[in-house]
């Protein structure tokens, strides 16, 4: 128990000495997970809606795909976005590996299928009257569909977020197209793996405190979110 | 409240996605190579010992990534690295023979050293050949922890245990997949015996419960090569930048730097100004 206090006294003085490389890999983790989450969401809750409301042939298998890559493991993902874009990959003149970008991509892969999945179960849970209700209220496609993106506006926020959670503490994915460089593609899951290597328990707790505390937030404000739903 | 809190948190998840937006966006311009690199010479902490020096002179930017000898060598291969520094003299050899690497030059060397815990069961303690510790350790059925993940250390090692003739290998050998580091620290947990080079357990080693038993046989030294990725085979890499991190590496101030360089006041890598022990 001792060692492990010191570890986390170690860790918060660190936190607390706002060292300027801690800072930058706190903003890369923040700045790649949020530009794979934003256009995860700008492509899935579009999609969770028009799945949501529209009846076609197959749309069973298309829900029990997105349901399935729900639980997609993120080192799948990696292992395949590296051989794509690797050099010799079909896509490996794009030289996009081991950049921030394809990592917030790895995070858009694995964020999707949920944010898509929360969409489509938040219209689920629409009553059949309010479906009705829209439709008669409805005159055009447009004021529909922006009618229920009112109706499932803190669904939405949920989705955003369960996808937010997700992307931000994923480690499998990043690490292998990232390659966990200094500076460029650290981010805080690939540092904490890196400092556990080599020992170094107190910036691997630090690093650690700091991911949980992000994480507790964007939980945090998904409670608030639903509490206000249910009003 | 809640909402302004909200929409609070929001314009600042913006803001910062907007501020690193722009701060990478100044990181792409600069002249930039990519070295692909065993762990050992970065958890020892040479890498970043070493490099801030080479970029300050040179402006070209190193993004380091520490791998297994295994993987560094592939990501060569595959043109995904315009460098690497490992430690596997025969597949560098065969690197450069099959054309994906123009020219191995010798930086340095250190040696690798076999630890275990102080009661050492095996009593390989002292023990002048790292073949006979290992056949010791193998008859004692005593718990042996391997990086079992390609790198030259675990290539090294599999070598020894070649020569020591033990290929039935069983529950006693426990294999990681893991780094150096993480290799050590399993084997200090597990109060087992296990190879490693010299700088990692040294920079470590006040958080291992390890020792070295047997360091000196010639077999255990341990060759740093470093070569430039072929741009005849991979058109994409950045073949100026690794000469340039080439040369000054072998050079004699990056050579000094290797030998000056230090842990708890002990030398980690013996410069080998670009004179092969092979």
């Amino acid at each position: 128990m001792g060692a492990f206090l010191d570890s986390l006294i170690g860790a918060a003085q660190l936190i607390l000495s706002f060292d300027p490389e801690l800072v930058s890999i706190t903003l890369l983790s923040l700045y790649v997970s949020l530009l794979g989450v934003f256009f995860a969401g700008l492509f899935a809750v579009p999609f969770g809606i028009f799945l949501g409301l529209r009846d076609f042939r197959g749309k069973r298998l298309v829900v029990n795909i997105i349901n399935t890559f729900m639980g997609l493991p993120p080192v799948i993902v990696g292992l395949f976005l590296f051989v794509i874009f690797s050099r010799q990959g079909t896509l490996g003149n794009t030289s996009l590996l081991f950049t921030p970008e394809i990592m917030a991509l790895a995070q858009f892969i694995i964020a999707f299928p949920i944010i898509a999945g929360v969409t489509l179960s938040a219209i689920g849970g629409l009553e059949k009257d309010v479906l009705d209700l829209i439709v008669s209220l409805g005159s055009t496609r447009f004021q529909r569909i922006s009618l229920t993106f009112f109706e499932i506006r803190f669904g939405l926020l949920t989705a955003l977020m369960a996808g937010m959670g997700r992307a931000f503490s994923e480690v499998g994915a990043v690490i292998i197209v990232g390659g966990n460089i200094r500076y460029h593609t650290r981010v805080l899951t690939t540092a904490i793996v890196l400092e556990t290597s080599r020992g170094e328990f107190e910036t691997a707790m630090a690093l650690g405190i700091i991911l949980l505390a992000l994480v507790f937030v964007i939980n945090y404000a998904i409670t608030i979110v639903q509490e206000q739903s249910h009003r | 409240m809640v909402k302004k809190l909200f929409y609070a948190l929001i314009l600042l998840l913006v803001g910062t996605s907007v501020g690193c937006l722009q701060n990478t966006g100044e990181n792409h311009a600069t002249n930039s190579i990519v070295l692909a690199t065993t762990t050992s010479t970065y958890d020892s902490g040479l890498l970043d010992y070493l490099l801030p020096a080479f970029e300050e002179q040179t402006g070209t930017e190193v993004k380091a990534i520490s791998v297994g000898t295994g993987q560094a060598i592939e990501l060569g291969r595959r043109g995904d690295a315009d460098v690497i520094l490992v430690h596997a003299p025969e597949d560098e050899k065969r690197f450069v023979s099959e054309g994906y690497g123009v020219e191995r030059h010798c930086v340095m060397y250190n040696d690798f050293v076999i630890l275990g815990p102080e009661e050492d069961q095996a009593g390989i303690s002292n023990d002048a050949s790292a073949v006979d510790a290992l056949k010791k350790i193998a008859s004692a059925a005593s718990t042996f922890i391997s990086r079992g993940d390609n790198s030259g250390t675990n290539k090294k090692e599999l070598s020894l245990w070649e020569r020591a003739g033990i290929e039935n290998r069983a529950k006693w050998y426990i294999e990681t997949g893991t780094g150096m580091g993480q290799t050590l620290l399993t084997a200090s947990e597990k109060e087992a015996y296990t190879i490693s080079d010299r700088a990692t357990f040294v920079s470590m080693k006040d958080k291992l419960d390890l020792k070295i038993l047997v360091s000196g046989d010639r077999l255990l030294l341990n060759p740093y090569g470093i070569i430039a990725v072929n741009p005849r085979k991979n058109p994409g890499v950045n073949y100026e930048g690794a000469e340039t991190l080439i040369r000054w590496i072998g050079s004699d101030e990056g050579q000094k730097m290797i030998k000056d360089f230090t842990k708890k006041d002990e030398q980690l890598f013996t410069p080998l100004y670009n004179k092969c022990m092979d």
